[in-house]
C-alpha cells in the first residue's frame, strides 16, 4: 500500500533525534535537545495518527476483515532458501493501536519532562535516551518477523537500563538498573531459545506465515513432539518466559519495583505504559499460534497472569513509596492483560479475551501513565515519595488532584471511566472460561480499588502535613500533559474497541455485560469505601488492622520474601556452589597453569643467563664458528650427493 | 689493461681482505680498529661486486651500483658508530671493547 510508506519515516525521525540529541546535545543549550526531542515525537505522533486513520477507516479492511499490510519488507540476513531475516513494517490492528499508544504517551512524557527534568544535569542525555527508547519500541511493534522483534526487544531493554540508571551517581539507581537488565536478559534467554526452536520447526520467522490459521506453520508445528509434549507448547512457553521477563510476571517481576529509581517520566513511559506491555503485545502477536498449537501454554499463561495480578495487588496495599505502589499496580494490571489473553479463544465472541486484553492495554497505558506523571508532580512539589510523610495536598495541587482522581477511578473500574469498560470485558472473558480465574480477578479488582484510593487519600487528604516550603502546582508543560492524559483516561472507554481489534480481524460487536459489570463495580466501590474509612482522615485504624493480622502483614510488606529468595538462590546457592568452584578452578587451575609456565621460564632463564659474557668479540667467534661449521657441512653434503 | 688480469686475482684479493677484516674484528680490542676492520670487510665485498660485474655481465651495471650503495651505507654506519664511541668514551673514559659489557643482563 503506497500510502503507508510514510509510516517508514517514524523510526528514521526518532533515530535521527536520538543521534542529534546524543551527539550534539552536550554542546547545545539543554532546552534545544528537549525541544528537538519533543518536536520529533510530535511529528511521529501526527504520522501515527494519520497511519491509524488511513488503516482503520480506508485501507485496512479487505471485505469484512482487517488484514495485515506490509508496506515494505527488506531482506537483511539470509541463512538458506527458507530461513531469512527481514526488516520491514507490518501494519495490522494491534500494531497500529500500539503506534497510537506509544506515540501518545511518549509525546506526553516528552512534554512533561520539559518541566519535570528542567535543570537536571544530563538533560540532553535524558532526551536522547527517550528518543532511543521510543525508536526501539515503535520498531518493535511494527516488526514483520520474530527476529526483528527480538533485536528491538533487546534495544528497549538497553534503553530501559540506561534510563533507570539515569542518576548514575546514586548507588541504588545503579543497582536497580543492573537488576532490571540482568533479570530481563535472563528471561530473554528463554525467548531466544524459543525463537530458535520455533524457526527450526516452522522454517520461518515471518509473522504472516507464523500466524496464518490455515498456514503451514500451525499445521506442521503441532505434530512435532519433544519429551512427550508437543514441541510447540514448550517453545511457546519459552517465548512466554521472555514476555514474562519484560512484562514483569511472577516470578520475574522483581526488577520492576526497583526500576522506580529512574526519573518519574521514565517510569510513566517505560515501566507503566509501553515497554512492560511488550510481553503482552508479543503474545497477542503470536496469538493464533498459541490458540492452535499451544493450548497448554495458553493455560499456563492464564494462571500465571491471574496469580501475578492478585499477588502484586496484595503487595501494593502495604507499600509506602508512592512510586512502588504504582509499580506493583502496573504488575497487577499487566497480569490482568496476560490472564485475559490466556482465557481467550479465537474468533467471534470467543475472542473477547483478546480484544479485552488489547483494550485494557490501551486504557491502562493512558491512566497508568497519568498516575505516574501525577506522582511525579507530587514528588516535584514536595520532594518526598514516602506516603507517611505526605497528606493534605489537594489545596496545593488542584490540577494534579483532579487528574489523579480521574486516573484512580479509571483504574478501579468505575463507570464511565475507561478502565471500567476494559475490565468489564476482561472479567466477562474470564467468566466464560474459568470461574476460579474470574473470582480471583474480581477480588483483585476490589483490592486494586482499595490500594489506589489508599494512595489517593494518603496523598491528597489524610493528615495536614507542614511542609518546609509551600508546595506549588507543577509548571504548565507538566499540567498540560496531565490534563490531556486525564481526558484520554476518561473517554477512551467509549471507543468501540472490538470494531477495530479482534482476534481474527473480523470486527467484534462489544457491549457492556451488566451481569458482570454490576458485581465488579460493587466490589470496586467496597474497596474504595474501605480505603475511605481507613485513610480519609488520619486515624489509627490501619495500624490496628495491620497489627491484628501481624505476621501476614509482615510477609506481604516484605513482598512475600521473593527478593530474599532470589538473593538466597543467587548468592546462597549459585554463587557458592557453582560460581565458587568455577572461580576456584579459574584462579588455581587456569591461572595456575599460566603462572607456572611464566615461573618456569623465569627460573630457567635465571640459571642460563650467565652464559652471556657481554663480550662482543666472543659472540662474533661463536657466530663465525657456527657459520664455518654450517658451510663445511653443506659443502660436505653437496659433494656427496 | 684490466683484460690482462684474471678474475681469480680479484677473488683472491677480496678473500684476503675479508679474512684480514674478520681477524681484525675478532682480535683487536680498540673499537676504532674494529670499525676499520668492518670497513675492510665491506670493501672486500665491493671488490667482488665490481669484478664479477665486469667479467660476467659487462653490459650491465648492477654490481657497480651495489658497490656504491655499500659505500654510502658504510659511511653512515661509520658516523653512527663513531658517535656511539664518543658517547662511550665520555662515560667510561676508554674505548676498549672488553669493557663494554654493562648491558649483558
Amino acid at each position: 500500500m503506497e500510502i503507508f510508506n510514510i509510516t517508514g519515516i517514524i523510526p528514521i525521525i526518532l533515530f535521527a533525534s536520538f543521534l542529534f540529541t546524543g551527539l550534539a546535545g552536550g554542546r547545545l543549550k539543554p532546552m534545544v535537545s528537549g525541544i528537538t526531542g519533543t518536536l520529533s515525537i510530535f511529528i511521529v505522533t501526527a504520522v501515527s495518527y494519520y497511519t491509524a486513520y488511513k488503516y482503520f477507516f480506508e485501507f485496512g479492511k479487505a471485505g469484512n476483515e482487517y488484514i495485515k499490510i506490509i508496506p515494505f519488507n527488506l531482506m537483511w540476513l539470509q541463512f538458506n532458501d527458507t530461513l531469512f531475516i527481514n526488516m520491514g513494517i507490518l501494519l495490522d490492528p494491534i500494531s497500529v493501536m500500539m503506534l497510537i499508544v506509544i506515540s501518545t504517551v511518549s509525546l506526553m512524557v516528552h512534554l512533561y519532562s520539559l518541566g519535570y527534568m528542567k535543570g537536571e544535569t544530563g538533560f540532553a542525555r535524558f532526551y536522547s535516551f527517550l528518543s532511543l527508547f521510543t525508536f526501539s519500541m515503535i520498531s518493535l511493534v511494527i516488526s514483520t518477523n520474530l527476529f526483528q522483534t527480538y533485536i528491538f526487544w533487546e534495544l528497549v531493554g538497553i534503553s530501559s537500563y540506561l534510563l533507570i540508571g539515569y542518576y548514575y551517581s546514586k548507588p541504588s539507581a545503579v543497582a536497580a538498573s543492573k537488576k532490571a537488565f540482568i533479570v530481563t536478559r535472563f528471561a530473554d534467554l528463554g525467548f531466544l531459545i524459543g525463537i530458535l526452536i520455533l524457526s527450526y520447526i516452522t522454517k520461518t520467522f515471518e509473522y504472516t506465515t507464523l500466524t496464518d490459521p490455515n498456514g503451514s506453520a500451525i499445521n506442521q508445528g503441532s505434530s512435532v513432539l519433544f519429551l512427550g509434549l508437543s514441541a510447540m507448547n514448550v517453545t511457546l512457553i519459552l517465548i512466554f518466559i521472555g514476555c514474562a521477563g519484560k512484562s514483569a510476571m511472577f516470578p520475574l517481576h522483581i526488577w520492576l519495583p526497583d526500576a522506580m529509581e529512574g526519573p518519574t517520566p521514565v517510569s510513566a513511559l517505560i515501566h507503566a505504559a509501553t515497554m512492560v506491555v511488550a510481553g503482552v503485545y508479543l503474545i497477542a502477536r503470536l496469538f493464533p499460534l498459541y490458540i492452535f498449537s499451544g493450548a497448554d501454554a495458553l493455560n499456563v499463561i492464564a494462571f500465571i497472569g491471574t496469580f501475578t495480578s492478585l499477588f502484586a495487588a496484595l503487595i501494593a496495599t502495604t507499600q509506602m513509596d508512592i512510586k512502588r505502589i504504582l509499580a506493583f499496580s502496573t504488575i497487577s494490571q499487566i497480569g490482568f492483560m496476560i490472564m485475559s489473553l490466556g482465557v481467550s479463544g479465537y474468533g467471534d465472541t470467543n475472542g473477547l479475551g483478546f480484544t479485552a486484553s488489547m483494550f485494557h492495554l490501551f486504557t491502562h497505558a493512558m491512566f497508568k501513565a497519568l498516575l505516574f506523571l501525577c506522582a511525579g508532580a507530587v514528588i516535584h512539589a514536595i520532594h518526598l515519595n514516602n506516603l507517611n510523610e505526605m497528606g493534605g495536598l489537594r489545596k496545593y495541587l488542584p490540577v494534579t488532584h483532579i487528574t489523579f482522581l480521574i486516573a484512580c477511578l479509571a483504574i478501579s473500574g468505575i463507570p464511565p471511566f475507561s478502565g471500567f469498560f476494559s475490565k468489564d470485558e476482561i472479567l466477562t472473558a474470564a467468566f466464560a472460561k474459568n470461574k476460579l480465574i474470574f473470582t480471583t480477578a474480581l477480588i483483585t479488582a476490589g483490592i486494586t480499588a482499595f490500594y489506589m484510593f489508599r494512595l489517593y487519600f494518603g496523598i491528597f487528604w489524610n493528615k495536614e502535613v507542614k511542609y518546609d516550603k509551600t508546595p506549588h502546582e507543577a509548571p504548565k508543560t507538566m499540567t498540560t500533559a496531565l490534563i490531556i492524559l486525564a481526558v484520554g483516561s476518561a473517554i477512551t472507554g467509549f471507543i468501540p474497541f472490538g470494531n477495530f481489534v479482534s482476534s481474527n480481524g473480523v470486527p467484534l460487536e462489544s457491549h457492556i455485560h451488566f451481569e458482570i459489570a454490576i458485581p465488579a463495580v460493587i466490589t470496586a466501590l467496597v474497596g474504595i469505601f474501605v480505603a475511605y474509612i481507613f485513610y480519609k482522615k488520619e486515624n489509627n485504624l490501619p495500624v490496628r488492622v495491620s497489627s491484628a493480622v501481624g505476621g501476614l502483614y509482615g510477609i506481604i510488606y516484605r513482598k512475600f520474601f521473593i527478593d530474599e529468595i532470589y538473593i538466597f538462590i543467587t548468592k546462597g546457592l549459585i554463587f557458592r556452589f557453582i560460581s565458587g568452584p568455577v572461580v576456584w578452578f579459574d584462579r588455581h587451575i587456569v591461572d595456575g597453569t599460566m603462572n607456572g609456565i611464566a615461573f618456569i621460564t623465569n627460573l630457567v632463564s635465571e640459571k642460563i643467563k650467565y652464559f652471556q659474557s657481554g663480550q662482543v668479540q666472543q659472540y662474533a667467534y661463536v657466530m663465525l664458528s657456527g657459520i664455518i661449521i654450517i658451510v663445511i657441512t653443506v659443502i660436505y653434503i653437496l659433494s656427496n650427493l | 689493461m684490466i683484460e690482462n688480469i684474471g678474475i681469480e686475482k680479484f677473488v683472491i684479493l677480496s678473500t684476503l681482505m675479508f679474512f684480514i677484516g674478520v681477524y681484525g674484528f675478532l682480535v683487536r680490542k680498540n673499537l676504532i680498529t674494529i670499525l676499520i676492520s668492518v670497513e675492510i670487510i665491506l670493501n672486500s665485498v665491493n671488490i667482488n661486486f665490481v669484478a664479477f660485474n665486469k667479467y660476467l655481465y659487462p653490459e650491465n651495471l648492477q654490481g657497480q651500483f651495489f658497490a656504491l650503495f655499500i659505500i654510502a651505507i658504510a659511511a653512515t654506519e661509520a658516523s653512527v658508530a663513531i658517535a656511539i664511541f664518543v658517547t662511550l668514551y665520555r662515560r667510561i673514559k676508554m674505548i676498549d671493547v672488553e669493557n663494554v659489557n654493562k648491558m649483558k643482563y
